[in-house]
């Protein structure tokens, strides 16, 4: 027996895998250990090994520079912070609305079936697409918010110019397509419902919302699980939104730290300050997603 | 499939190279592609020995774009921007000196309005093509309505706007969402107070934003933000937003480029329109206008420098230097260039040839990190004027951070 046919079971997935492995290595695991590496100099994009005006060689070593100036001389990254916060907070209001909604056209009428494709509609839309017909809708001139308040009375509310409201909002515009995406999930998730349990809570004299809250909702843990992780990763990723509804303003206060990366970056010319940014949203993701699997296998043991 | 194409002509081109001229283009816009082409085409009859090869890129992507051929993939001849864009390249080592391109094509001569806008250390680093005037472009018929005139100084201005807002009509249309036009405005405020030098200092990086000499830009400023004369909400709103109130005789002044007559065109006004200069306001201050000129560079990573210098001093040629400008909506820099035939291109030639100095425009001549801080600073300031005092502070912190203590 050669070495190939003793060990071909055992060798035959890494093969398999080796593709994938290689091009997981060189498109993602290469590109964030340059990024932080990145960060740890003052580099403005230029060839590496020429000088600027001043004398100072264009890619410089400084340590920890960026990130201290980031936490103690840039209130412009903790306003981008806090946005974000405000973002993986309030983005998950989406859920309770579309697990309402998902309820809702979860009925036997007929046309249901085309109101449950209207209701999913925004989630096919282009974020860049949401963006422009929100901006419409907000304009404090010819909007239609405008319009409808003006019928009630009211003066207009110039959202995306002010700055306590523009980050509002940009993540009311993001339920659009959130809503959309969670309804989804809940309607797979409600045809799964053991149609038994509800016969048996509806005997113990349940109904209305105690049927929901301790029969239904529990069997609808995994697609819970699954809109929980993917409007919070959505919510740290905004950016598509935020570049075309505001561009960040008013004078920087809807920034989030993705935009403030990109504004850095690639318009201010400073690579490392972008990449120090980029470090830390990295690692505010990696914190979240760690706990995120931890508690998963945790829940699936107790399971077993 | 077009950038494969470039990358094929780049690389094919440079394993022929020799009797090639390789040019990166941003024209991009039909017009402004309509225009350069011509120019190509002038040039190749009036050179039939050099093989003329265009590669074209859209507009905004040849901003990124030509940091990496610059250093990577050097083509003869680049297209774009004078003041502190173009020096920043020229700091890389990145742009070619072609001062004796001016000399022997008497470029010094015919150029000479724009030729402080391509030196660095008194050599000429490129050869502008086409430049336009900023200014206020203003509705005709509103100002008749109400027996207004022209103001021609500060005083004026403000009585003129006082009259529009009285009658119901937003003096001042502006979109400040992306910033910029905001710049526009400083520019205008600062060059008619403290003068063309000061401005440029600043926009150096030599000037403090806590400077008292600036106190008089802000003051004034703010009479016209106290007053309201501006648009309402105008951190909504993109240039191209701003345009409507004026568009359906809402507001009757906009201070901006001369790339705001097409829509007036298309949107059947510009009979109704006209354009006035700045207003003075200190008296005794030496007029300077914002005129961006858009520009040619030989990078300095060339092959075919002794080509692209012909292509650059064929600039002298005032009808090929004619043509690509006014087919572009721009007006040509050589002074024995056809005069324009459009009305408002009229008006700012006449207005530029009488300026005492040019200024590029807020974010071409600071440093574009600078820029953007400022613009955001002036947004807020338009905005939240009691802010003045923390906003310059704030400024000055950026100021020194990138250009290093006074």
């Amino acid at each position: 027996m050669t070495f190939w046919e003793r060990n071909q079971l055992k060798l035959a997935p890494f093969f398999f895998l080796a593709p994938a492995i290689l091009i997981f290595l060189i498109y993602v695991i290469y590109p964030i250990i340059d990024s932080i590496w990145v960060s740890f100099h003052e580099w403005n994009g230029m060839d590496k090994s020429n000088l600027k005006p001043d004398g100072t060689p264009n890619w410089k070593w400084v340590g920890f520079k960026h990130y201290i100036m980031l936490f103690t001389d840039d209130e412009e990254f903790y306003v981008s912070l806090f946005n974000n916060i405000r973002w993986l907070v309030f983005s998950l209001l989406a859920i309770p609305i579309g697990l309402s909604l998902a309820l809702f056209v979860n009925q036997n009428i007929t046309g249901m079936r085309y109101i449950k494709s209207l209701f999913y509609f925004p989630f096919v839309i282009n974020a860049v697409v949401i963006g422009v017909i929100f901006t419409w809708f907000y304009n404090p001139r010819y909007g239609a918010l405008t319009l409808v308040l003006g019928f009630f009375g009211l003066d207009p509310i110039p959202f995306l110019a002010d700055e306590n409201l523009a980050t509002y909002g940009i993540i009311i515009a993001s339920f659009f397509p959130g809503i959309a995406y969670t309804m989804i999930l809940y309607i797979t998730g409600l045809t799964g419902v053991n149609r038994e349990m509800i016969e048996a809570g509806r005997i113990d004299g349940a109904s209305g919302f105690t049927m929901l809250w301790h029969v239904v909702l529990p069997q609808l843990k995994p697609a819970t699980l699954i809109a929980v992780v993917v409007t919070i990763v959505g919510s740290l990723r905004s950016f598509d939104l935020i570049a075309v509804m505001t561009a960040g303003g008013p004078w920087g206060s809807s920034e989030v730290l993705a935009y403030k990366m990109y504004q850095e970056s690639l318009f201010n010319y400073r690579m490392g300050y972008g990449a120090a940014i980029a470090t830390i949203l990295f690692l505010i993701m990696d914190i979240y997603i760690a706990w995120f699997l931890y508690r998963l296998f945790k829940s699936e043991k107790t399971e077993k | 499939m077009k950038k494969l194409l470039t990358l094929i002509i780049l690389f094919t081109s440079t394993v022929v190279s020799a009797g090639n001229l390789i040019i990166n283009s941003n024209q991009s816009g039909a017009s402004s592609k309509a225009g350069f082409d011509a120019y190509v085409d002038a040039f190749r009859a009036a050179h039939p020995e050099v093989t003329v090869v265009v590669n074209e890129f859209e507009h905004e992507a040849y901003k990124t774009a030509i940091r990496n051929f610059l250093t990577a993939e050097a083509p003869d001849v680049a297209i774009w921007f004078a003041g502190n864009r173009m020096k920043f390249f020229v700091d890389q080592g990145l742009f070619q000196d072609v001062s004796d391109v001016w000399a022997d094509a008497g470029l010094n001569d015919s150029m000479a309005s724009s030729k402080g806008s391509l030196t660095v250390d008194d050599k000429q680093y490129g050869v502008p093509w086409g430049y336009y005037q900023w200014g206020v472009y203003y509705r005709k018929d509103l100002f008749d309505n109400l027996d207004l005139n022209v103001p021609k100084n500060w005083e004026e201005f403000k009585s003129v706007c006082a009259m529009l807002k009285k009658n119901g009509i937003t003096p001042i249309t502006i979109g400040t969402k992306y910033l910029w036009t905001a710049g526009g405005w400083f520019d205008y405020l600062n060059l008619r107070i403290n003068g063309y030098q000061f401005h440029m200092d600043l926009t150096a990086g030599k000037v403090s934003y806590e400077d008292p000499r600036l106190d008089a830009t802000f003051d004034h400023w703010r009479e016209l933000l106290d007053a309201e004369y501006f648009l309402e909400d105008h951190a909504s709103f993109s240039w191209q937003d701003a345009q409507a109130p004026q568009i359906n005789g809402e507001a009757a002044m906009y201070l901006i480029g001369n790339f705001y007559v097409p829509t007036l065109e298309e949107a059947g006004v510009k009979d109704k329109m006209d354009f006035f200069q700045f207003p003075t306001i200190v008296e005794g201050v030496g007029v300077a206008e914002d005129a961006p000129t858009d520009t040619m560079h030989i990078p300095s990573g060339a092959k075919n420098v002794e080509d692209a210098k012909k292509f650059l001093a064929f600039m002298s040629n005032k009808e090929a230097a004619t043509n690509w400008a006014t087919m572009g909506g721009m007006l040509s820099p050589n002074k024995y260039a056809d005069k324009p035939t459009d009305r408002f291109s009229i008006m700012g030639a006449e207005m530029l040839a009488a300026a005492d100095d040019i200024a590029q425009f807020w974010d071409r001549d600071a440093n574009p990190d600078m820029a953007g801080a400022a613009m955001e600073g002036f947004q807020e300031f338009m905005v939240k004027p009691d802010r003045e005092d923390k906003i310059r502070a704030r400024l000055e912190k950026e100021r020194a951070r990138i250009h290093g203590a006074l």
